[in-house]
Order: structure tokens, then sequence, then C-alpha cells
């Protein structure tokens, strides 16, 4: 962590995106996390992410649980209404924001022992229930602030700093996910940033559930040999299905790649995701093939990144409920109130 | 033994097996009542089961409009074999045992000092019907039918209810009414009608409304303009939101499009219900869940998120018998202490004890206004009796000229105009701090909540000062709570005295009652009815000015006792604990009778006389 603070003086020429921002209006206050924290480049690359979309920092709603991941929203996204919730409740918490105004981009950050663990079942109903939103776990696989003990991500086998070894079967959220209904599925490594910065941008273009597991190494107490969330594990076990570009839809389309490596996903929106395949046959377009994959290569011992499945057509929650288009924290009085007319013909049926 | 005679007060209860379609019959028949002017109170005590448990509704008739459960029974309806015997033994001597005669049964099995009426309603229903679903439900309607004869009720009054329940059904009206008369023909032509317990028509009802309060709290949430509800299912709270359900469908979808004007959600657990609604309600729209003593207990951790992040949210306990899984099917007023207090470290909660549907209504609506000013949970307290029973009350009212209070919500426009804004900042000296809704600004008043402490404009912050100074800010927002919290309800005694007696919620009709029973003895006792917590400045004057306070609740351990002397610092030997928790609701005679042998036996010992001595 640093204690000096940022210069709040700005270059003259510092670009600006189409709403008018710099970069550094997207980001919050001095991190307090550990130097080298895989966390800070997910905050960086979320700051560029939204800097990119031209998006107005006061219309996302961050949310997170408990935790150094959960930490994290308060450094990025200044101007950005926050919510550091309880521990392992944060898709509730989301959840019911999501439900007051449909308008806002909600944008859940957790970790692997707040989702996997202590909050697995809200984890998991948020899914089932087509929340509108992007989910990004930073997964280290370990609880930091408590001091190293292992999380339920934790791969069988992997070492702890003291040399104890996991004996629990991991928890893969992303096969969950995908299982539970998620219609935007996606790995990637805090260490790779042009990897993950548009798969976030993705993800919160995303209509429905986008969930992002990023594995994200616990620099103190996770990045030792023997850990299989290192950043030298992951480095070497990393194998990408695909390469993604976020094209909105006042950018040009231009393709420069050979037309079968490339795939084109169309959102709700219009933005338009360019998939550079890797992987030759991956189609992450077919759910059941795309958890077969996961599985296959988790056997080989191999973490599959990229883009692994998403479905441009999904429904969300507040299209299940039938709710109007008005946010309903916007609703006004004589918009709730049936009044008293009402009230005297409920007088009648009741006598 | 001479039979009971008695006009428009008494007793009658029906034992059933539950899931045999008695339910709408009794139903049927206390309403037939109240049509003939006559006020009834109703309660239904039933088991935790769907099908083939015993199951009793027990009718209070009274002229007088007590509307409190009276205790003892003077007719039994005795459907239920398995419950005979205590059944028998449970009517007063004099009283009256109705039973169907088809079977016959040994002398032994009745008593000497009670009336017995027989109808052999199975064998006429077999001889009326083929069909075993139509034998079972229109018995019941039989019965319903040699009652109404046996205590002299008009038949029209009864056949007009059934031609109003099933209008647009002409088929069932036929069939019902059919029902009804085979048994008030058999009734007439056999048994001595009418009997000593007789129903005339007389002008008690009024314009008052027949209701439950689960139904009146899903209204008052309408009325109160909540948006969101989160819920999970548990009895005995589960109809507020189907309530809050079909009252949406009917005044909250979208006229033009056919859209839904709210959400609920039925969420996994009560952690997540309660975590939606203070998702909600942060996002600022009003939002609620409805819940019982388990839920509570769940929801803890998140009530104090709520409390310290000054989110507000609204919970409808309907409390039943605990600890634990307890008595999930009766009632009990015994989560006050788990209300008031909920979640670890330094909390306190505002709670409303509303007595009846009336004031599920009323006190539900205002319960939003509440938490927006006080930004904080408010806990609307009813229980199993108020909630699950059809009680007569005042019918609904609501002033079209109120506009809901939002409380201090900072716009942009304010924030523009160059406002100061901290988030947890006393700027008006209320402990209330302004808030603003996540969206509203593009550059200012942006905030991040967090359970952690911070300082006033919501920074992080495990400075002392910085904590002592929110929670001393919190403090005094609770103070500003007393205020606002609805007033007690004083009735003083006919005569000056130095005795009072403090009661809430659902005991109220059972105390109204208690009351004028010991007015007629000779004692007075003045009373006050707490409506809301913290305490008013009122409840604590009213122990003051009192030698003795005797504080009638239901539960085993005194809580509203044990609220009143930790926030009054009051004397612990000035409050008298009556106490009821069998899980039945409280009588006006249990009431009486504590009181009155608490003064007689002279273990509350006037202070004048004490002083004489």
């Amino acid at each position: 962590m640093t204690y000096l603070a940022k210069p709040k003086l700005l270059r003259a020429d510092a670009p600006r995106n189409a709403v008018g921002y710099t970069r550094r209006d997207y980001e919050g206050a001095i991190s307090t996390l550990c130097a080298g924290c895989g966390h800070d480049s997910i905050s960086a690359a979320v700051v560029q992410a939204c800097f990119d979309l031209d998006i107005e920092p006061h219309k996302v709603a961050k949310l997170s649980g408990i935790g150094c991941s959960s930490k994290t929203p308060d450094y990025f996204l200044g101007a950005s209404h926050g919510f550091n919730t309880t521990h392992g409740r944060m898709p509730s918490v989301l959840t019911g924001a999501a439900l007051a105004n449909r308008e806002l981009i909600y944008l859940g950050v957790s970790g692997d022992g707040d989702s996997a663990s202590i909050g697995i079942a809200q984890f998991a109903h948020a899914m089932r229930r087509g929340v509108n939103m992007a989910y990004i776990c930073e997964n280290n696989g370990v609880y930091g602030l408590t001091k190293g003990q292992f999380s339920a991500t934790a791969d069988k086998g992997s070492k702890n700093k003291r040399g104890v070894v996991n004996s629990d079967t991991p928890i893969d959220l992303v096969a969950l996910s995908l299982q539970l209904g998620a219609t935007f599925v996606a790995r990637s490594f805090s260490g790779d940033k042009e990897q993950l910065v548009p798969l976030i941008k993705g993800a919160l273009r995303h209509r429905g559930p986008a969930f992002i597991d990023v594995i994200s190494p616990c620099v103190t107490f996770n990045n030792h040999a023997g850990s299989t969330k290192s950043y030298d594990y992951v480095r070497e076990h990393n194998e990408a299905v695909n390469r993604l570009d976020v094209i909105l839809p006042r950018d040009k389309i231009e393709t420069s790649y050979s037309p079968g490596s490339l795939r084109r996903v169309v959102q709700h929106d219009g933005s338009v995701l360019l998939l550079r395949k890797v992987a030759v046959d991956y189609d992450p377009a077919d759910r059941v093939a795309a958890m077969n994959y996961l599985q296959e290569r988790q056997t080989l011992g191999e973490i599959v990144t990229g883009l692994i499945y998403v479905d441009s057509s999904a429904e969300d929650m507040h299209r299940h409920l039938n709710t109007v288009e008005k946010p309903l924290n916007q609703l006004g009085d004589a918009y709730l109130c049936p009044g008293s007319k009402a009230l005297d013909a409920l007088n009648a049926s009741l006598r | 033994m001479k039979p009971i005679q008695s006009s428009n007060d008494f007793v009658i209860k029906f034992a059933n097996v539950n899931g045999s379609g008695s339910a709408s019959a009794n139903e049927l028949f206390a309403r037939a009542i109240m049509r003939m002017g006559v006020p009834v109170a109703p309660r239904n005590i039933f088991p935790s089961n769907i099908q083939g448990m015993p199951t009793w509704y027990e009718m209070r008739v009274s002229a007088a409009g007590w509307l409190g459960r009276r205790g003892g029974c003077d007719l039994m309806v005795a459907m239920n074999p398995q419950t005979w015997d205590r059944d028998v033994a449970e009517i007063e001597p004099g009283g009256y045992l109705f039973y169907d005669s088809t079977k016959a049964q040994p002398r032994s099995r009745f008593r000497e000092d009670i009336t017995v009426l027989g109808i052999p309603l199975t064998e006429i229903c077999n001889r009326e019907y083929s069909d075993a679903r139509q034998r079972q439900l229109f018995k019941n309607i039989m019965y319903v039918g040699a009652l109404t004869a046996l205590l002299g009720i008009d038949f029209s009054v009864v056949e007009k209810l059934i031609a109003d329940q099933y209008r647009g059904k002409d088929k069932l009206i036929g069939a019902n009414v059919n029902a009804l008369k085979l048994g008030y023909d058999h009734a007439r032509a056999n048994l001595p009608c009418p009997i000593g317990l007789r129903v005339e028509r007389a002008d008690g009802v009024g314009d008052k409304i027949f209701i439950n309060g689960n139904n009146a709290c899903g209204l008052g949430a309408v009325y109160g303009g909540a948006t969101v509800a989160a819920w999970y299912p548990i009895t005995p709270s589960t109809s507020v939101i189907e309530a809050f359900s079909s009252y949406c469908r009917k005044y909250r979808t979208d006229p033009d499009n056919g859209m839904a004007r709210y959400a609920i959600v039925q969420a996994e657990d009560e952690l997540a219900s309660i975590g939606m609604v203070i998702g909600a309600a942060w996002n600022g729209a009003r939002a609620f869940t409805a819940t019982s003593g388990p839920g509570i207990s769940l929801m803890q951790e998140f009530f104090g998120l709520a409390y310290f992040a000054e989110v507000p949210v609204v919970v409808f306990n309907v409390q039943r018998g605990g600890p634990s899984t307890g008595m999930p099917t009766r009632t009990q007023q015994s989560d006050l202490i788990s209300c008031a207090y909920a979640s670890h470290g330094d909390t306190k909660h505002v709670l409303l004890f509303p007595e009846d549907p009336y004031e599920c209504f009323t006190l539900g609506a205002q319960a939003f206004d509440l938490a927006d000013r006080l930004q904080t949970p408010v806990f609307v307290l009813l229980d199993l009796d108020i909630g699950m029973n059809d009680r007569l009350c005042h019918p609904f009212d609501w002033d079209d000229s109120r506009r809901y209070d939002r409380g201090k919500v900072m716009t942009a426009g304010m924030l523009d105009a160059g406002k100061n804004f901290g988030r947890y900042l006393d700027v008006d000296g209320d402990g209330i701090p302004w808030r603003t809704i996540p969206g509203t600004h593009p550059t200012k008043g942006a905030f991040f909540s967090r359970g952690t402490t911070r300082n006033a404009y919501a920074k992080y912050s495990e400075a002392g000062t910085d904590y002592i100074y929110n929670m001393e800010r919190l403090r005094h927002k609770l103070e500003t709570a007393k205020k606002l919290v609805p007033a007690p309800v004083i009735k003083p005694a006919s005569q000056a005295t130095r005795f009072g007696a403090i009661y809430y919620g659902s005991t109220s009709p059972a105390m109204a009652e208690a009351s004028a029973l010991l007015e007629a003895k000779g004692v007075h006792v003045d009373t006050l009815r707490v409506r809301g917590f913290p305490f008013a400045d009122e409840v604590i004057d009213f122990i003051d000015q009192h030698e003795v306070v005797f504080v009638v609740e239901q539960n085993e351990s005194g809580q509203l006792r044990m609220l009143l002397l930790t926030e009054g610092e009051i004397d612990p030997k000035k409050l008298i604990r009556v106490l009821h928790y069998d899980g039945t609701p409280i009588t006006a005679r249990f009431i009486s009778g504590r009181i009155a042998d608490a003064l007689s036996e002279h273990k509350v010992t006037p202070l004048r006389k004490q002083v004489a001595s």
C-alpha cells in the first residue's frame, strides 16, 4: 500500500472520453491493499473499462461483501455510490438495489471466501434469478484479512504458506454459474490486463447475470511454490479459449482478423463482442459444450480463461417480474397510493 | 343443572379435523351472526399440519362488542372424534353439545350437566350425496343450517350471505342453500329450537369491517408506498406477502400496459430477504419483508447493518410461540427483546405495536414514513392472534391530502446549490443525517455505505472520536424517534387510582374487557396501551404517576417490562408481571383474575396502608 496521495492536478491534455471524463474521474480512494496485490490490477481494469465504455460514474452502483476484494470498490469509481455490505451477502443487497432502479449499472465485487464459502447460497440464487449485473469474483483461494486460511476455491493438493496441503474439493464458481443460469460467464487473470479489460466491458454491457472469475494471486499469503493460485502457476497453466474486443455501437467495426478465427456477438444494447478464437473448436454460445470443455481442461490441470459462455438474448429479473420501465424508486405518490375511494370500496366488501 | 340462557353473549367452539373444509363453513356462520348486527370474534386454533390434525374455531358472540377471548365454551360443535373427550370436558356446566349422532355413543361419553343436541349429519349426507367430497363439504354447511335453527338466526340472512359469497356461480348457491336447508329443517323438526343461547337482531356491528391483520398489513404496505417486497415463507407471516401481492395486482398494475409498479421476490432464505430489502431501500425504494421469530433470528446481522449504515427498512414480524421452532401456529408476544436490540454491538430499533387490523393498516403504512424519516429499521410487531384471525375493526381510512414523508433526501438541486453534504453529519440537531440516492448527481453527493466505522463524511475511520460522534448521534436519533412513534393510548379508570396497567398489541380487547370486569368489582385501574418503542415520555410519566403498575403481556419473561425497566430506569418492584404464554390468546378473565388476586392477597400493598400499619 502507499501513503502518497495522488496529485489532484490534471494535465490539460489528459484524454477525455465521449462523455467528457478523464481516466482519473473513474479512480477512487488510495488502495490500502498489499503492494502487488492482484486485486489492485482488477480495480485498474474496472477503471479502464468504464472509461472506455463512456459510462458516467454516477450511473454505476458498486456493491461488495466483506474481505480484501470487497474493500476494492472504495478504490475505483469515487463518484459512484458504493455499498460494502455484510460477509457473503452482497448478491441479495445488489438484487434489492437492482429491483429499486433498473436504470443503473450494477457492479458486484466479491472474493472467493465471500462468494464460495459463506455466501454460496446468495451467489447461486442471484445467478438463477437473472439479476442484471456484472459480478466479479477476485479469486485468490485464501482468506487474506485473517491471515492465510484456505477458502472453498483452493485447489485440492494446493499448499498454504505454512505447508499445509488442502484436502477438500474446490468449488469452481465458473462451472457453478454456468449450471445456475448466468448468461455471461468468463474467467480471467489479474495479471492479464489485455484479456481482463474487454471481459469487464462485455460484462458491463451485458443484460442479465454476468460473472467473471478473476484469479488474483495473494502476494502475501498465496504466492509461494505449491500454491495453485500464484502468479507463476497461473501463467504456466493458463489456457485461453479466446480474446475479446468490445465494440460500441458508435464505433466502426473494422476487422483485421481472418474470418474463420472471428466470432461476432451482438448484445442487447447494440454493442458487439468480437471474439478472436484461440481454441479452434470452442463455441461460447453452447452452454453444455462449455461445461464439458471446462471439465476436460480441468482434468488436464489447465485453467480455462476467456469468454466461456454468452447468451446475448437473455432476459433479466425485471423482465421476469414484468416491472414497469420507470425505476420503482422514481414512482410518485399518485402511482403508488390507491387513495380513499378505493379504500371505501374495499371496506364495503369486508362487511 | 339449568341450561345456560343467554342472548347475544356466549362462546361457541367448533372442533374439526383440519383439511376437512370446515374453515369456510365456520366463517360463513360467523358472518351470519354479524349480519344479524351482533359482534363476533372468531379465532382459529390450528396445528402446524396440512391435513388430519385437530383444529378448533372458537367464536365469541358479544353484543357488548368484547372481541377478546373470553375463555370457556357454552356450545361445543364436536365434529372431531379424536378430541371428543377433551371437547366435551371443556363445556361450561349448563352448556350445550352439538354432535353428529349417526353413530350411537354410550351414555358414559356424555355429561349429565349439559344439553346434548344430536343430528345424524353423516347419515343425511350419505343419503343425499354420492360424491365423497360433496359429502364432506356439505356436512359442514348442514351443521351451519342446524345451528341457524338452534340459535334462532334468520334463515334468510344465511341464505343471502351464501348468495353474496358465490355471486355469479348460481350452481354453487343452489347446492349450498340446499345443504343449509337440510340441516335447518332437521333441527327444527327434531330438536328444541331455539335453545337457551340465542342470536337476536341488534345494532352492534355498525360500519365495522371484518378482516385479518396480515391482510391489513399487506394493504398498509401498498398505501404506505412500498414497491419492493422480499420474503421467505414462514407461518404465521406468509399471508402478509400474499395479501400485498394480491392488492398490488389490483391497485398497482399499470392500466396502460399491464406492467407491475412493484416487485416481489421470494428469496432463498430470510438473510437474502432482508438483504434485498436493504439494497432496495438504500437505492431509494420503499421496501419491506414479513417474517416471524426464526426469521428475525436469521436477519440479526443485517439489522445491525441497516441500523449502522442507516437504511430505512420495514419489517412486519408476525410473532408466534418461541424459542426455536417453538409453537409455529400459536400466538405470543415474545420477540420484543430480539427486535428492540437486534444485532451485535449497541443497537436500538423502532418498534410499533398495532392492536388490531385497523392499526395493522395505519401503523403499517406509517412505518414507511417513519423508516424514511429516521433512516433506520422499523419493526411492526403483531402476532398470530391479530395476524391470522379475522377481526371486526374500524373501517380503513386514508387522507388523500397526505404525502409520503421521504425524510432527508438531498437532491441534485440542493447539491448544486452548495449544501454541505456529510452522509453521517448531524446538521439539524436531531441526530438524523441527510442521504443521497445513488445516481443523484454526476459529481456530488456520492458516498460509500458500510458497516464499518467512518467519519461524518462516510470515509473509513477507526478513530475513537469519529466512532463516538457517530454513536452519540445515533443515540440522539433514537431519542428523536420517541416523539415520532405513535403516542400511547391512556384510559383512566372511573375513579382516581394508584394502580395502573400497561399492555400492547393483541392484548387490547381482553384488557378492555378486563378493565370493565374489574370496575364492576370496584377495582379501579388506569390503563396505558404502548404503541411504539423507544417509549414516548408519556409512558414513563404514567409509571411515575402510579404506585403499582401491572405489565400485561403474552410471553414468559415479561419482555415489555424488561424494556420499561431498562429504558425508563424504573424500580423493578413497581412493575408487576401479568403473563400469559401457553400459546392461546390472553383472556379478560385471566387478566382481571390476576390483577384482582394480586391486589386482594396483599401481594401488592398500597403505600398508604404500609404507612398506617
